[in-house]
């Protein structure tokens, strides 16, 4: 019986491959309950958490709201507009005033890459990381892994194409960590400006020259989103140029597998990384990946809860 | 020195169907047939043990009742003692319990608190007319007000004992264990 023995989840490269595959499973009987009239459980009846967002967010807020309601937890949201943080208090900080109200669980998006572990080693109660820097967004990552599973049946041996700003990409960095513990093959493309040095040596990955060659008979297409907010303004040309190298479009979506599943973990620029055409297409599981976003939180949640105080 | 369990079968594999058909014509008796009846097995003998009384009232009425499962983790009412978390189990409704005579299925009755679970699961699942709880084995040590309405077999148990209905590899029910 596989066990999930964490009181955090920070980033996929933490957790072991049964942990992944138990968090999956969970997810995978979860969604029940979001199908059903009466779209509640009373499993976390009495919990208190709260989801902290320094950065902009709706799907990954909402999502995770709607999960720990659904499980009868008491969700609170603070946005930076209407925080503290506005003032000038520190994360640690608001860390401690928030944990003196005793949340269990503090869901947290910020800006800087690696804060969920130095928030950790200052509270006591739980943190889930709902995406820090460039550094990892392990939700992301397992709603995607489950989209997978969905259609394959299986990760492994499956051959993912990851395409765009793989630098700035958090979502591409769980979804490498994840993937590549699963057994399924990465390959990476986008502007030699957006390529992290030494990409190749995350596992099971291929840097390859061309989208042509990362998405040549792939199971799996996983378009990324430009990042204007966080690149300077030096890494492209222009969004037309761009897209006519990295763009997903009806021509080279035939490079990939029959039926190949095409990915976006939102939000999305409509004719920059993807053509309309392909976003509102039959092979898109945009959506699906949305509505599995909420089983996965809750079996998230679900197993934090469980975890032992470390 | 290792303590050595004492394993006594108190039920084989004929002892248990001859059981779950005389269940069968209890539940039909008491239900005057099979109309408005669902069964719904808690996971994961009792979604075993569903499956078999539905073939038996299939064999003596000669229809199909649904079948359904109920996994009552996300029910339990021990979080706290249960660290780490077990994992989710599926739940298998796939039709309406508006109105429906629900006989909950179980392979062990204990102290009840799985039953008052899997009870709470049904309720948001909708609104059944009336739920009737049949169980292999009720080996007593009760702590809800909770009984069962068909009984294949009562079993006197001290509380450090164990019960267990064993399974083959195709879920069929092979014999019914008490260890000691």
């Amino acid at each position: 019986m596989p066990e999930f023995k964490h009181k955090d989840i920070i980033a996929l490269r933490d957790l072991s491959k049964e942990e992944i595959e138990l968090l999956i499973s969970t997810a995978e009987n979860m969604r029940e309950v979001n199908s059903r009239d009466i779209k509640k459980v009373p499993t976390l009846r009495g919990k208190t958490i709260i989801n902290l967002f320094y950065e902009a967010s709706t799907r990954t807020r909402t999502s995770f709201e709607i999960a720990g309601k659904r499980l009868s937890a008491d969700t609170v949201n603070i946005t930076p507009s209407s925080s503290s943080a506005t003032k000038g208090e520190t994360l640690a900080d608001t860390a401690l005033n928030l944990l003196a109200m005793k949340p269990d669980i503090i869901v947290m998006r910020h800006a800087v890459s690696g804060s969920h572990y130095f928030l950790s080693k200052k509270v006591s109660c739980s943190i889930i990381n709902a995406g820090d820097g460039a550094h990892e967004h392990p939700s992301q990552g397992l709603l995607d892994m489950l989209t997978m599973k969905d259609k394959f049946g299986r990760l492994d041996g499956l051959k993912v194409a990851i395409v765009g700003d793989i630098t700035h990409s958090r979502v591409a960095r769980s979804d490498i960590q994840g993937l590549t513990k699963m057994g399924s093959s990465v390959y990476l493309a986008g502007p030699p400006t957006m390529m992290p040095p030494g990409a190749e040596r995350l596992g099971n990955v291929t840097v390859c020259a061309s989208m042509k060659e990362a998405i040549q008979d792939a199971d799996v297409v996983m378009m990324l989103r430009i990042q204007q907010e966080r690149q300077g303004k030096t890494l492209m040309p222009n969004t037309r140029e761009y897209s006519r190298y990295f763009g997903l479009n009806p021509q080279n979506i035939k490079l990939a597998k029959p039926g190949a599943l095409i990915m976006h973990p939102g939000p999305i620029n409509r004719g920059v990384e993807m053509s309309s055409y392909v976003v509102d297409g039959d092979q898109s599981h945009i959506l699906k990946q949305v509505e599995n976003g909420v089983a996965v939180r809750m079996a998230m949640l679900y197993h934090v809860c469980g975890g032992e105080m470390e | 020195m290792a303590v050595d369990t004492l394993r006594t079968v108190i039920l084989d594999k004929s002892g248990i169907s001859r059981a779950l058909t005389r269940i069968s014509h209890e539940i039909l008796e008491k239900n005057k047939g099979l109309s408005e009846l669902v069964l719904v097995g808690i996971q994961s003998g009792g979604a075993h043990l569903a499956l078999e009384i539905a073939n038996s009232l299939e064999i003596i009425e000669g229809e199909r009742v649904p079948v359904g499962s109920v996994d009552i983790t996300l029910y339990r009412d021990d979080f706290k003692s249960q660290t780490p978390h077990k994992s989710v189990g599926k739940t298998d409704i796939s039709f309406s319990l508006e109105g429906k005579r629900v006989v909950l299925v179980d392979d062990v009755l204990f102290t009840g608190r799985t039953i008052r679970a899997a009870m709470d699961a049904l309720m948001d699942h909708g609104r059944p007319r009336v739920i009737q709880l049949a169980v292999l084995i009720d080996r007593g040590h009760r702590e809800l007000p909770i009984r069962a309405d068909f009984v294949g077999r009562n079993v006197p148990t001290s509380i450090k004992e164990n019960v267990e209905v064993i399974f083959s590899d195709k879920q069929q029910p092979l014999e019914v264990v008490l260890e000691k």
